[in-house]
């Protein structure tokens, strides 16, 4: 029998229906990867093996009765972020030890109800903040890519981005054949081009946030990471829904998005936002810019420069808002209703040690700046201007949508993956920030955001292309995307792990 | 804008995290690069900007005031560090 575990979530999906193989085989052959595996790589921080057979024996019979769902008995991975009833939920905190939910986010309940097969809770940044999965309390995860021999990288373990570092390398290493992952300045997309895979935020509302572990409300949303395009569409598509229990969730049916790929491309206006060409951004970089660009033309694309005049402004913004929000999110961790509890010879005490010791040097930090720029005098120089600042970066990409543009190209990251315990990234958060320069405006703009990959660096390692779509127009994304997939190619890591 | 120790220590009593005069020497540091980056937002010009309070153009789904959920002490008390008979126990607080 061919490796199960090859099989993208269409594949499985056909052979599973077609009967060439149980769920419970599939499921094994993924169970029997992650316990090899997860020593090296560390993409998991609970494996669900008992819950995953179980429910895999389930698609089983529901597979043979012939009434399965459209991910009945596919095995996946679900980014700790995400409430999952009686099963670790930790964002990767020390601060939340032991916290198993009495209920299920509404996303991971869609991908159950839908037949999914939970194979464990993935790695990720404290909280969701980092850029590199450094953060986590559970420790790095590698990325299963290394860079080519006579690289200076050639021999040291690199990141695989943040923060959903551990659905990027459980993707790309086929420790799962999707994973759930969430975006709230970069997080899916950038992991997902450190590590060749295909990762899609929706528009802010598509997904509900609900039973998800709060970062900056206003900018969180869920999405998936997956091995190409096809099964990002597939795994959105059941992830998406409307929610009453998310205000903030959006009512519009969710349209058919496997149905948008294999579209032409012909006549479609794509913009080249001029701001994305960053000073000291490397040669590789643009060339694979301009690359995308010439795959998009000959498909028939009409090509046009257009301006986002603040685009500058969106992360320095963005390391106000996001951690305004945080900081009022993360009060709920005082050691009285869930997780760590640090005693104190009064309650005030108890608080602030259990604080302490509970959150992580990074979520210390986003928290103190949240703190700050929210407190008494500095309310106005710092919180409303950001806002003011996000309406205008919203502005700019009204203005170039109204011009008749469907989507925008851009490059994914301004760089490819980098070491675990970089020197220069340690010593200064904000070059660690500089990471999601271009991934940021799209959540400061609740806009829909794709990382797909397009080539490697002279590294030998994966680099992506974002493309940037109109409020609720995902389809588009799906549609333009396919396009730089099958120009591109599927990129893969040398299997080198267990 | 920068924070000297004395305010990191202020920030820090808010926020309810200890802080040892250590940290906050280092904190302040790590600070004042990150408020040193979003100074430049102080170039924008703003004048008569709107600050965003919803990122995508949607009425607020509004819900039936009813009561549609509750009786569930055992599972809102069930992770708890300490509780007992569904109440969550904390420190003496008055005296």
């Amino acid at each position: 029998m061919t490796d199960l575990t090859a099989l993208t979530i269409a594949q499985a999906r056909e052979k599973l229906r077609a009967r060439e193989f149980t769920s419970v085989e599939l499921t094994d052959a993924y169970l029997g990867a992650i316990e090899a595996a997860n020593g090296d790589l560390n993409a998991y921080v609970e494996v669900t093996a008992d819950i995953a057979r179980d429910r895999a024996a389930q698609s089983d019979a529901k597979l043979a009765s012939g009434d399965g769902g459209a991910l009945e008995g596919i095995p996946l991975g679900i980014k700790d972020l995400f409430g999952t009833e009686g099963v670790h939920t930790q964002a990767c905190s020390h601060i939340l030890d032991n916290f198993k939910p009495r209920y299920e986010s509404t996303v991971s309940q869609n991908l159950r109800n839908d037949g999914a097969v939970m194979l464990g809770k993935l790695n990720m940044d404290e909280f969701a903040m980092g850029s590199s999965n450094e953060t986590s309390y559970y420790g790095a995860v590698k990325n299963p890519w290394r860079a080519s021999q006579g690289s200076p990288l050639e021999s040291v373990d690199l990141v695989p981005g943040g923060s959903s570092g551990g659905s990027a390398s459980a993707v790309a290493a086929h420790l799962c054949a999707g994973a759930t992952a969430t975006d709230t300045g970069g997080s899916i997309r950038q992991p997902a081009a450190f590590t060749g895979t295909v990762g899609i935020k929706p528009t802010y509302g598509r997904c509900s946030r609900w039973g998800i572990v709060a970062f900056a409300s206003s900018l969180d949303q869920a999405g998936p990471i997956t091995r190409d395009v096809r099964d990002a569409a597939i795994m959105l598509q059941s992830m998406a829904s409307s929610d009453p229990k998310d205000t903030t969730c959006s009512d519009l049916p969710v349209p058919n998005y496997e149905a948008s790929l294999g579209k032409s491309i012909k006549g479609m206006k794509i913009g080249i936002p001029r701001e994305y060409r960053m000073d000291g951004m490397p040669g590789e970089i643009e060339d694979l810019w301009q690359q995308g660009i010439a795959w998009l033309k000959d498909a028939g694309a009409e090509i046009v420069d257009i301006s986002l005049p603040h685009t500058k402004y969106a992360l320095p913004a963005y390391y106000i808002v996001a951690p305004a929000e945080a900081s009022s999110n993360l009060a709920r961790y005082d050691g009285v209703r869930y997780g760590l509890r640090v005693d104190g010879k009064d309650i005030t005490d108890m608080y602030e040690k259990t604080r302490a010791e509970g959150f992580g040097d990074e979520v210390q930090r986003r928290v103190m700046i949240g703190t700050y720029v929210l407190s008494a005098g500095y309310y106005d120089a710092y919180y409303l201007r950001a806002q003011k600042v996000r309406t205008l970066i919203k502005q700019d990409f009204e203005a170039v949508f109204a011009q008749g543009v469907d989507t925008i190209l851009t490059p994914a990251t301004p760089s490819a993956a980098f070491a675990i315990g970089d020197k220069e990234m340690a010593a200064d958060p904000v070059k660690m920030y500089l990471n999601d320069i271009f991934t940021v405006t799209v959540n400061m703009a609740g806009l829909p955001g794709i990382s797909v990959p397009a080539g490697l660096s002279a590294d030998g390692l994966p680099l992506g292309l974002q493309l940037i779509g109109r409020p609720f127009e995902e389809e588009t994304l799906f549609q333009t995307s396919t396009i730089i997939e099958q120009a591109a190619g599927q990129f893969s890591p040398i299997k080198w792990w267990g | 804008m920068s924070v000297d120790t004395a305010t990191v220590k202020r920030v820090a009593q808010l926020a309810r995290i200890a802080i040892s005069d250590e940290r906050a020497e280092s904190m302040r540091e790590e600070l004042n690069t990150i408020l040193g980056f979003v100074e430049q937002l102080s170039q924008v010009d703003v004048e008569g900007v709107e600050p965003m309070t919803s990122v995508v153009d949607m009425e607020m789904r509004k819900r039936a005031d009813v009561v549609n959920d509750g009786d569930i002490p055992a599972d809102v008390t069930a992770n708890a560090p300490i509780s007992e008979d569904h109440f969550f126990m904390v420190p003496k607080v008055v005296e």
